[in-house]
Parts: C-alpha cells; structure tokens; sequence
C-alpha cells in the first residue's frame, strides 16, 4: 500500500519530464522511424498510389536486380573511393596544419590563419561548387594560371574529366574542411606538458625531432580516436557536393551511392530499387558506425553517450 | 628555457609561416575569386581577365540583382526557415536533453528514452520513404517541410545532454537544499549554466538551416517558396551544359557569371555577420562533443 503511494508520488513528479520528452519523440517517430519502417519498399514493387501497406511484396527481386546492374559496381567503388579519399587526406593535412600552428611564432598571426582557414566549413557547396565551377572551368582561373605558367597549352575542362573529377572531389572537400578538422588536434596540442620540450631542447634535440618524438606521440591517442570514428564514414562521400559539381561526363568516376538513389528514384521513379541500393548502404553503414564505435571504446576510451 | 635565437630556429619558423600563409591563401583565393567577379565588368569577366581583384570596378551586379524580384523573395524564405527552424530546433533540444540528463532515481523511464534517441540516430529511412512520409503529412510546398522533418537534431539532444550531466553537482544540491523545485533546477539552474553549450548548438542550428538545399529542392514545387540555397543551386543548373551553347548564348552566360557571383557574396554576408560569434562557440563545441571526463 506504502509502496504504491509512493510510486504513484513519483509518477505525478515525472510527468512533466514526459510531456517535455513528448513533441520530440513524436516528430522522430514520424520523421525518423516510420520512413525507416518504410524501408520495406526495397521488398516490394511500390506504388506511390498504393503506399507502404498495399504495393505487391517481390521479396530479393530488388537486391538482384541491383547486383546485376553494371552501375552497382561503379557506384560502390566511387563511393568507396571518394571517402577513404577524403578520410584520409582531411586527416592528414588537419593534423599537418595543427603542428604547423603549433610551432609558429605569434599569436595575432596565427589567430588570423585560423579565421580564414575555418571559414569554408560554414559555407554550404552550392555556394562552393558554384565558385569551384567558375575556377575548374576550361577557361577559368586555374587554366588561366596554368597557361599563363607554361604548364598548358590549352585548358582543360577539369570537372569534365574522369580522370580529374574524383582528385578535384577529394581536394576540395579538404580545402573545405582541413581547418576545422585541424581544431580537436589543436586542442590536443594545446594540453601537451612544456615540460616534455624544455627537457627535449636539454638533451639537444631540434625541432622536426621534437615533433616526432613529443608531438605526434602526444597526440596519438586524438589521432586513433579520430580515425576510428571516420571509419562510420565510409559510406558518406557527401551528396551535397558531388551533386552540384558532377555531370554525366564523369558518372564512371564520380557517380556515389547517394546520388544514384536520388536519380533513380526522383528522376526515373523506380522507387523500389532505390531504397534496395538505400538500404543495403544503410545496413553497411550501420556496421560500420558499430565497429567504429567499439574500436574508439577499446583504443581511445571513448564513449559517445 | 627553449632558445629561440638560433639561425636553424628562425629558418625553421620562416618555413612554418610561409606554408601557414601558403594554406591561408588557399583557402581566401576562391572567395575572392568570386568577389572580384561580381564587381567586374563582364567583359573583363568575358575576357577572362579577372584573378582575385576587380577588373574595371562597376556595382552593376548588384544593381541588377536589387531589382531582381525573385532572389530576394528566397532570400526571405531562408530568414524565415531560419528563425522558425532554429527556434524549433532550440525548443526540441533543450526539452529533450534536460530529461535525458537525470539520474535514473530522478526519472526512472530515463533510459527507455535514451535508447529511443539513439535509435532515432543510428536508424532512419531511405530518401524515398522519408520523401512519401512527409508527403503524406501534408507538408508538401509549405515552409514547415523545411522546418518539421528535422526539428530534433539527435546529435545536438547528446551534445547538450552531455553538458547538462557534467554541470557541477555541489550547485545543484546547494539549490536542493535552499528550496528550489523541480523544474526551478532547469530553468534557474541547469540552463543558465548551460548557455555556451546553448549558444553553440543554436549557431549549429542557424548555419544547417540556411546552408541547406536539398530539401527545398525536393520539398518545394512552388518557385516562390524556394530558400536561397536551392534557388542559387537552381541557377547552377541551367549553366551546366556549357558545351551545348551558341556563341550567343555562350556570352549571355558569361554576363550571368557576375550577377551569379553578386547573388553568391549577398547570400554569404549573414553567415560572415555569425561568423565572429561562431569562432567564440565553435570550439567549445567541438570539445565538448568529443572530449568527456
């Protein structure tokens, strides 16, 4: 009897925590849940007209089908491709950027790097892909430069070839985003103990020493954490961007699981076998976001929630 | 001490800011590509004579763009998805996560919750799904398609959990014991404390919303009800297939490439104007999302 009154005394001290929780659980019930529910589709033959619940069930006809399209391949490979890309290459130039900071003298100069080099985060790709558009065209400012040097005889239409489309993908994506990847390795540099350097300089060591053996040592366990939480990534070589900057020109090379399923699914309307090659990128990603998750736990000590 | 006088130390540091400015430039070349363009004449533009300054000064982009109904009407459609998104946004975020942020002896449901959130973050579906479920909603060519599907951002609800949860203790049982109830905690207490984390996570949330295209894309039919981003997106477009023009055309495109670059920089000064708040907040953020005690 106690028992009850108390429970019920605690209930009535929650309800409002229920009710603050209430509009946001119902919105990703909508939003979130139920089109992941919806991912049935890739089972069926959908109709638009018929919805969810009434479009014939056609079991793994979707799935074969895509494994027995030459674009399947090329898609997965190209994203592929383009994400371990630009993985790589962000973390590589962020954590060459932090040291250089890190070791130059100044600090208004420095704070004014900063500033410029944060800023194309903020900026969206249609922006970007517009400006680089102008600049990778056949006669825009890089030709220029590059005639101009001797380099070319003539321009070339950059974002027309799929020998370039998928460098100039990886490139800009790391023009775009080095300096705000650089910030949790500055972050890291900055809780390095001065102590480890002055014994370091006693012992005569110079300054490429010093990074190698105090630097990067330091900041090893921000660079595996980093990395294994890219590893969820994988699959995400960013639809934004390779959807303002491709054409049909370079769909061999820069055609990416994700603008696929838009094309075919809001330009061809075969609803089903998009979210069948939707789905099977969604099931992978999942994987990876588990694996990478349990990698940063083990090696890193990390945790999201 | 470190000696910093030595000839090796000052050619190591030479080094270290010419690749600095070297990376610096990089990055401010193509913004001010742009900006030169669009106060260019555009037969400088034409003749492909503009690098990173103006060539033959002139406003005339800007004066055609101001009398060019069409981009500002998206204009305001991307201030009016901003402040209704972000104040959604702001509202779901702060709801959700002061609830997630209690102990389990405080809201014993708390974990059922926070399972759910998680879901809602690893899970979701395919666009075609997404796309029939808002469809079906009604929300079809209405501003609320730009603001309702996204209205709790997961990564945020987490990111301000996790601030709440390591908000010191002793303050909280310091305003136990003087009296304060329960939801008193959160709005003297836990909010207040929590503004940097607040501040950045609403500046997140403004610079998502007037970043993004695609749903205005997808969601939107009506031309007029089109934000910014979609609408430059949409003049990005009809430019694409250059090799298929006549000369006469080629020449109109080119005149269009100053006022593009005009429509580019206004549509870049409202996230220059947050830009210094940003800088303020921006680290934090990512500190918090990523280092925990």
């Amino acid at each position: 009897m106690e028992k009850r009154e108390k429970r019920e005394k605690r209930d009535f001290r929650t309800l409002p925590y229920h009710l603050m929780l209430l509009p946001g659980v119902v919105i990703l019930t909508v939003y979130t849940i139920i089109p992941f529910l919806g991912n049935v589709i890739a089972f069926q033959n959908f109709q638009p007209i018929l919805g969810f619940m009434k479009s014939e069930w056609v079991g793994l006809d979707n799935f074969k089908y895509m494994f027995q399209l030459p674009d399947a391949f090329l898609i997965f490979r190209n994203t592929l491709v383009i994400a371990i890309g630009k993985i790589v290459g962000n973390l590589l130039i962020a954590i060459f950027f932090a040291i250089l900071l890190n070791e130059a003298p100044g600090v208004r100069f420095k704070k004014g790097v900063q500033t410029i080099c944060y800023l194309p985060h903020f900026l969206s790709w249609v922006i970007l892909a517009t400006i680089f558009r102008n600049i990778f065209d056949g006669s825009g400012l890089l030709n220029q430069l590059l005639i101009q040097l001797g380099i070319l005889k003539e321009g070339i239409v950059f974002l027309g070839s799929n020998k370039w489309f998928g460098p100039i993908i990886i490139g800009s994506d790391v023009w775009k985003e080095f300096g705000y990847n650089a910030i949790i390795f500055i972050a890291a540099l900055a809780g390095i103990n001065q102590e480890l350097y002055e014994a370091a300089v006693m012992d005569g060591a110079g300054r490429l020493q010093r990074i190698w053996h105090i630097t990067l040592p330091s900041i090893k366990p921000t660079i595996i954490l980093v990395m294994t939480l890219n590893i969820a990534n994988i699959m995400n070589a960013g639809f934004d961007q390779v959807y303002n900057l491709y054409s049909p020109i370079v769909y061999r090379t820069g055609d990416i699981i994700d603008t696929y399923v838009y094309r075919v699914s809001f330009q061809d309307a075969q609803y089903s076998l998009a979210t069948a090659v939707g789905v099977m990128k969604s099931v992978i990603s999942f994987l990876l976001i588990i694996v990478s998750n349990k990698l940063a736990e083990k090696f890193a000590n990390y945790r999201i929630f | 001490m470190l000696k910093y006088n030595t000839k090796s130390n000052r050619i190591f540091d030479t080094v270290v800011i010419m690749l600095l400015l070297f990376m610096g430039l990089l990055c401010l070349i193509p913004l001010m590509h742009v900006l030169a363009l669009s106060f260019s004449d555009k037969n400088a533009v034409l003749a492909g004579k503009v690098g990173i300054f103006p060539v033959d000064f002139t406003l005339a982009s800007y004066k055609y763009i101001m009398k060019e109904g069409r981009f500002f009407q998206a204009f305001g459609v991307s201030v009016k998805r901003v402040v209704l998104g972000v104040g959604i946004n702001m509202a779901m975020t702060i709801l959700m996560a002061y609830p997630l942020s209690l102990e389990k002896r405080e809201f014993p449901s708390r974990d059922k919750y926070m399972w759910f959130v998680v879901a809602g973050m690893l899970l979701g579906g395919s666009i075609v799904p997404w796309y029939f479920v808002i469809k079906s909603t009604g929300l079809i060519d209405s501003i609320w398609a730009l603001v309702i599907p996204g209205a709790v951002p997961v990564y945020n609800v987490i990111l301000l959990m996790n601030f709440f949860r390591n908000e010191p203790k002793a303050v909280k049982e310091a305003a136990l014991i003087d009296g304060v109830g329960q939801l008193q905690m959160m709005t003297r207490i836990c909010i207040p404390l929590a503004k940097p984390a607040i501040a950045t996570v609403a500046l997140f949330s403004i610079v998502t919303h007037w970043n993004s295209f695609f749903d205005g894309m997808l969601l939107m039919n009506t031309p007029a009800k089109v934000p910014l981003q979609t609408y430059i997106q949409s003049l990005m477009i009809n430019t694409a297939d250059i090799s298929k023009l006549t000369s006469d055309q080629l020449v109109l495109q080119m005149s269009q490439k100053t006022f593009n670059a005009g429509k580019i920089v206004i549509s870049t000064v409202p996230i220059l104007v947050i830009y210094p708040f940003m800088q303020k907040y921006f680290v934090t953020g990512i500190t918090l999302g990523s280092v925990k005690e």
